[in-house]
């Protein structure tokens, strides 16, 4: 048990991605226009990041070793498709809110990189606790990011005013050169804080 | 299509929309290989050519095989099997019969894969419905856009590492600040369009 809290928990900040490990830049920056566009895509990349993490364990010594990338790419792109098919069901305008970036979650290097780097090595229950790990950690940031952005870039929360009809916007944030700039401003500050 | 809709959607396919500083695509390639101007030129070369002929399989594949069987939700799956497919083709191809080129693209073919742009155009072009020309042109403007974006930004960042940069923001940090203002230059062609 404790080594599953480990492996959950270095998610969470040790390697949190996409501040420690630079991957799954391109979903972090087109989702975070609003806070539950970065909640629903982090939601998602979790259940996907888990899944293939279970299935890739479970197969690990089965998987031939030349042709394993292909292989968890089908693995990773059948449970996108899972999702996508899901998401269009039950939430629908999120779903057209995230648009191409659900399908492009197949790409996003943290699944084939949690993959890679831990479910091809480790058993099924370490598996899951990094994949959770690993996904919450994501959500966390893409909701840090997305706060920020919409707080500031559209003077709401969640779709709820926060400073009131006087506030003026600064629309630079909601924009593709805000996103840029609030993420490498966010990653120096995680920068300061490394030992 | 009339001529002139074909300039107005090169310009905003280069400029306006592009694939890279305004539609967020293929983001960690872009920071990873282009610290120096080789390498990025490289890799801008690698993804004109595989975005393009994977533009024309996929566009294939969606209208002679996922629509005519009615499996439009395998989408996705497909496309990154045509994508690796092709990937691994080219470099076996390249590799026998034009070791030159395949020395020039190096080990930036394998990485495309997992380049989002790829995959991305792909879609776009389903999503908006275009025929196979329009597809194949969207797909190579696109491309061009990506590899115009990561070889002005690679000149940047040479310049970058002579100079003195705070230490939280060495490395990635300072260069998607770049980018951003790069984005915001490429933003400016919004009255053109």
């Amino acid at each position: 048990m404790a080594s599953f809290a480990r492996e959950f928990t270095k998610g969470l900040w040790d390697e949190i991605p996409p501040f420690r490990f630079v991957l799954g830049l391109c979903a972090a920056l087109a989702v975070t226009k609003s806070v539950d566009g970065a909640l629903g895509m982090g939601i998602a990349l979790t259940f996907v990041t888990v899944g293939s993490n279970v299935l890739i364990s479970l197969f690990r010594k089965l998987i031939p070793n030349d042709v394993r990338i292909a292989c968890y790419i089908v693995v990773i792109a059948a449970f996108v498709i899972v999702v996508e098919l899901m998401m269009q069901a039950y939430t629908y305008a999120l779903f057209e809110k995230l648009g191409i970036f659900i399908p492009l979650i197949v790409v996003n290097c943290i699944v084939l990189g949690r993959a890679e780097a831990f479910a091809n090595k480790n058993p099924v229950l370490p598996s899951i606790a990094d994949g959770l790990g690993m996904g919450v950690g994501y959500t966390m940031a893409l909701v840090a990011l997305a706060s920020i952005r919409e707080i500031l870039g559209a003077g709401t929360f969640w779709g709820i005013s926060v400073f009131g009809p006087s506030y003026k916007p600064f629309t630079f944030l909601l924009e593709a050169p805000g996103a840029f700039v609030c993420l490498g401003l966010m990653l120096a500050v995680m920068n300061i804080f490394k030992k | 299509m009339q001529f002139g809709d074909y300039i107005l959607l090169m310009v905003s396919m280069l400029f306006l929309n592009n694939i890279l500083l305004a539609q967020y695509l293929g983001n960690c390639p872009f920071l990873g290989t282009s610290k120096r101007l080789e390498t990025a030129i490289g890799m801008a070369m690698a993804v004109i050519f595989v975005l393009v002929m994977s533009g024309a399989i996929t566009w294939v594949v969606e209208e002679y095989v996922l629509k005519a069987y009615g499996v439009e939700y395998l989408r996705t799956l497909a496309y990154i099997l045509v994508i690796a497919a092709l990937v691994q083709l080219l470099e076996m191809f390249l590799k026998k019969n034009i070791p030159a080129l395949y020395s020039a693209l190096g080990i930036y073919l394998p990485l495309i894969t997992t380049n989002c742009a790829v995959l991305g155009v792909c879609l776009i072009n389903v999503k908006e419905q275009y025929n196979f020309l329009t597809s194949l042109f969207s797909s190579f403007f696109y491309a061009v856009g990506y590899g115009l974006a990561l070889v002005l930004f690679a000149a940047v960042r040479e310049r970058i590492l002579l100079n003195p940069v705070p230490k939280p923001l060495q490395d990635v940090s300072i260069g998607l600040v770049t980018a951003g203002i790069m984005s915001l230059s490429f933003l400016a062609f919004k009255g053109m369009v």
